[in-house]
């Protein structure tokens, strides 16, 4: 860990460069509530409606297709756009509230060396969302909204966006 | 106002035929519904077929009474303005979402105080009949809990062990007072100087 916040003193000062990405309507609004814990770091957005960039201000703001897994063509178009954009952005953190988008950011964000953060849709009460549970799998830090989800092997718990 | 919302993904008729029929009976009902991409042609009241966010969170701060599917989205921002929520969950087998969570929020949310249910079209239409008795829930704060914000900063900053934080329930949370705006982004901002 003394390694990554060595890397937070880049040539940026020691800004972290967060990518923060959520597909429409509720993974949105539940990513806008975590802003403050981005309070003086360089973020980026990544959605998937061109209307949410009046939400953030002049913060960079990229615009994805939403896909599911029922539409492999679909996903294949958002997964180069999401790879393109990790490269772009190059973060060294990597956040989300789901889904799909969410899921490439965290995969592609993993391999370039950035620390990961999936939390679950507070919409999900009685499981994981199904992109949750694969992402969980190799995210630095895994999180549900709910305690009675949490798993000593699974998501924890550490509050929710309410 | 009351204001009726299904979000940007599907249609969800079952929740606004009621509604139209409700506001048919009775004269001076001032409703407004986004029913997303459907054939259905509401007659009694105003409708949209999608409004652009900043405009659905405008007609919330605005309504009197908010009423939707479970979507988180709509549920958290009217929670924000401490608007009354009649939600009614879409139903998978009725191909109105992809699987039954929204029962499964809408069980949990009801039970945290924050919105009322109606199961079904029936309860609904009854729900309708006195709007008026909806129960405001208590205003929430524009930003997530104290403690998971907590979590995320320490998480950024890159400390190397997140702080062990007294066990929350979130439905203890949800009743008590939400942190005030102010003092929660000073403590994470003075953290993160």
């Amino acid at each position: 860990m003394a390694i990554i916040a060595h890397e937070h003193k880049n040539s940026d000062g020691c800004r972290a460069r967060i990518l923060a990405i959520a597909s429409g309507g509720g993974h949105w609004v539940q990513l806008l509530r975590l802003r403050p814990a981005f309070a003086g770091e360089r973020v980026a957005y990544v959605t998937v409606n061109r209307a949410y960039r009046a939400e953030i201000g002049s913060a960079p703001f990229y615009v994805v297709n939403d896909a599911t897994r029922w539409n492999k063509w679909a996903l294949f178009r958002l997964a180069l756009r999401m790879a393109w954009i990790v490269l772009r952005r190059r973060p060294n953190i990597v956040i989300t509230t789901g889904a799909a988008p969410g899921y490439f950011g965290v995969l592609f964000g993993r391999l370039i060396g950035a620390r990961t953060v999936w939390i679950d849709s507070m919409a999900n009460v009685d499981q994981l969302s199904l992109s949750g549970r694969k992402a969980g799998r190799w995210v630095n830090l895994w999180l549900t909204q709910w305690p009675s989800l949490a798993r000593s092997d699974g998501p924890r718990f550490e509050g929710a966006v309410l | 106002m009351i204001f009726v919302t299904v979000g940007a993904q599907m249609p969800f008729d079952r929740l606004i035929r009621p509604v139209d029929a409700w506001a048919g009976e009775r004269s001076g009902s001032n409703v407004f519904a986004q029913i997303g991409r459907s054939d259905l042609r509401p007659r009694n009241i105003e409708w949209t077929a999608f409004l652009d966010p900043l405009d659905c969170r405008q007609r919330i701060s605005e309504a009197d009474v908010i009423i939707t599917h479970a979507g988180m989205g709509t549920i958290l921002t009217a929670l924000e303005f401490g608007k009354p929520v009649l939600v009614m969950p879409r139903r998978a087998d009725l191909r109105e979402t992809r699987n039954d969570h929204q029962f499964g929020t809408s069980r949990a949310l009801t039970r945290a105080g924050c919105i009322s249910v109606a199961w079904s079209e029936g309860e609904l239409t009854a729900a309708l009949s006195r709007l008026d008795q909806l129960p405001a829930p208590r205003r929430v704060a524009s930003h997530a809990s104290l403690q998971l914000l907590t979590a995320l900063r320490t998480f950024i900053r890159g400390d190397a062990v997140l702080p062990v934080a007294p066990p929350t329930d979130v439905l203890t949370q949800l009743k008590h007072p939400a942190v005030p705006t102010s003092p929660a982004e000073e403590q994470i901002e003075k953290k993160a100087a």
